[in-house]
């Protein structure tokens, strides 16, 4: 063969194999939503579920995946932030550095099933959590560290010296400017960062079968107070998630509609994926148009 | 007076006195997260290891047994917990899922960053951040209803098994390695190809001859990288791998991997007890597989960097 009809049977080669991936993920989006819409309806996301009869929702299931979410947020990130911070403004160039950065490798390579499972051992059995809200937030909070607080890194880190400079000039300390010139200058990398973790943490089961169980307790939305047990907002409750739920009814449902269920539901969980996804995006062009005035 | 403004001169500044709150905070922060990996991989390691010290299980018998049953006790009066059979199924699914996804992740890669930039920039970036996205239960729950059906009746068998987990498995990684492979695409210098090109090698020349080995060490890591996702994923191989501990014997009967299992059986075991001891011996297998993984990639890593 030479090699100019080489380049070309390679070239085509190449374009077939993109296009594979391409056709692969329309495939699974269409998939998907195809399967998942019919089941989708108002009475499907706000009802509690069945477990013996068909016509059950996925309402606490949902509001569960949301409610982790905020929880595991709210501890996640200033940690994360802390640890950026650290890492970019202040840490040197040694062993603890470098042994600091092999344990994130290490956190962030770790499967998800060992991550939930040491949440078991300690949140759930050792300060005796029990199965609940609290439990998967702290599983989940470290399956989110490694990657939030590597995206909060790499937002600093690309802010200009300049900025440090400047700060400095001013007669600001380090912490000052990190904190009034450094963090707002790099407040959309690290917003969108937030909302992609956001995206995956609301996906995941792994680390919450054991952490934040298997079952959804019915709540009464009308009670507020967070020390009622079945109340919404209890964080020692154990609730199920959406992701949960779909692994669940697979493994073990029962329901007649088990399938109509686990396709709507992953309609869902897709949808709310990509649009994290987008707001991701949106947010980041948004503001960062608007902190530059650009 | 005077004594007055010494004070005040040597006192510490406000300015000063946050600065080193704000630097003890987030170094206590970032000591966080690591004394976290060290308390994990500690207690991983002591539960795990209490099969071997405290019920006396043979480290071989465990590794090398096949028979999977930790309530049952063999003839010679040890308990059965070979976990040969998960540890094999969990390699089998993660090579042949790599296998399966190298030739397609350095393809599309390779179309992304030099065959059409824009296109790659346009079309495949979007297509693989939505891949990555996509939560490992819905590939779970897609593999149940048509990847298990689709292998059913094509290769026959009850679909559940190796195979299904394999097609699974290499959609999920598909995008990792992708990704990680057009960076490594990306930091070979443009006057590599330049000099190819200006030789009179053909743009397939190029890549092959030039472009792909320069790249090799940053598409080893890759690689490994979705070996480690792969040989990690629980739940969408739990799914579709039928969950049977028995050595796997063909790619279509039900199998089993140490996250399947792990997953299955560890709200089913009293804690303690050697059944559940024995399961989280399967976890600090996962855990060691994941730090070789780690050591692997920092060994490619330093080679790639000594070549240079």
């Amino acid at each position: 063969m030479n090699p100019k009809l080489s380049n070309r049977v390679a070239i085509t080669v190449l374009y077939v194999i993109a296009s594979t991936i391409v056709v692969i993920l329309a495939a699974l989006l269409g998939y998907i939503i195809i399967s998942g819409l019919p089941a989708l309806s108002w009475h499907f996301l706000t009802s509690p579920a069945r477990a013996f009869t068909s016509g059950g929702g996925i309402g606490i299931q949902l509001f569960n995946s949301f409610y982790l979410l905020i929880l595991t947020m709210l501890i996640s990130f200033p940690i994360a932030l802390g640890a950026g911070i650290y890492l970019n403004e202040y840490a040197k160039q040694n062993w603890v550095t470098s042994l600091v950065r092999t344990s994130i490798e290490i956190l962030s390579s770790l499967p998800s099933v060992v991550v939930g499972l040491f949440g078991f051992l300690i949140f759930v059995v050792q300060f005796g959590f029990g199965f609940s809200i609290l439990s998967g937030a702290f599983a989940l909070t470290f399956f989110n560290l490694p990657l939030l607080t590597r995206s909060i890194e790499e937002a600093l880190a690309a802010v200009p010296d300049e900025q440090r400079e400047g700060g400095l000039a001013l007669g600001l300390s380090k912490w000052e400017t990190v904190l009034h010139v450094i963090v707002p200058a790099a407040l959309p990398t690290i917003l969108t960062g937030v909302i992609l973790s956001a995206g995956r943490i609301f996906g995941e089961a792994a680390a919450l079968i054991f952490t934040a169980g298997q079952s959804a307790p019915a709540l009464n939305f009308t009670d507020w107070n967070p020390f009622n047990i079945s109340s919404p907002l209890n964080p020692m409750r154990p609730a199920e998630t959406l992701a949960v739920h779909i692994w669940k009814i697979n493994s073990e449902g029962i329901m007649p509609d088990a399938k109509a269920i686990s396709s709507g539901a992953s309609a869902v969980l897709v949808i709310s994926v990509l649009g994290f996804n987008l707001l991701a995006r949106f947010v980041g062009h948004r503001l960062f148009k608007r902190l530059t005035a650009g | 007076m005077n004594n007055n403004l010494q004070k005040q001169l040597l006192k510490r500044s406000k300015a000063a006195k946050l600065e080193r709150l704000g630097k003890t905070v987030s170094f206590l922060a970032l000591m966080l997260i690591t004394l976290t990996v060290f308390a994990i991989i500690i207690f991983v390691a002591s539960k795990g290891l209490s099969t071997f010290f405290t019920n006396h299980v043979n480290l071989m018998d465990f590794l090398t047994g096949k028979n999977w049953n930790p309530s049952v006790t063999n003839s010679k009066g040890q308990p059965e917990v070979g976990a040969l059979p998960m540890i094999s199924g969990s390699f089998v699914v993660t090579i042949l899922s790599a296998l399966l996804a190298t030739p397609f992740a350095i393809g599309t890669a390779i179309f992304m960053n030099e065959i059409s930039p824009h296109r790659g920039a346009k079309l495949l970036q979007p297509v693989i951040e939505l891949l990555v996205g996509i939560p490992s239960v819905v590939y779970g729950f897609i593999g149940l209803t048509v990847v298990v059906p689709a292998v059913r009746s094509v290769f026959g068998g009850s679909g559940f098994g190796i195979l299904a987990g394999t097609f699974v498995l290499f959609v999920m990684i598909l995008p990792t390695v992708t990704s990680m492979s057009v960076d490594a695409l990306r930091s070979v210098p443009r006057y590599y190809r330049e000099a190819a090109l200006a030789l009179g090698a053909t743009q397939w020349q190029t890549i092959y001859k030039v472009v792909l080995r320069a790249a090799t060490p940053g598409m080893l890591t890759a690689i490994v990288f979705g070996m480690a996702r792969a040989f990690g994923e629980a739940l969408a191989v739990q799914m579709v791998i039928g969950n049977a501990a028995l050595m796997p014997t063909s790619l279509v009967s039900p199998a089993s991997t140490l996250t399947s299992v792990l997953t299955t059986g560890i709200g089913n075991t009293v804690m303690g007890s050697l059944q559940n001891n024995a399961l989280w011996s399967l976890a600090l297998v996962l855990l060691v597989m994941s730090l070789i993984f780690n050591l692997v990639i920092r060994m490619i890593g330093r080679k790639g960097a000594m070549s240079k």
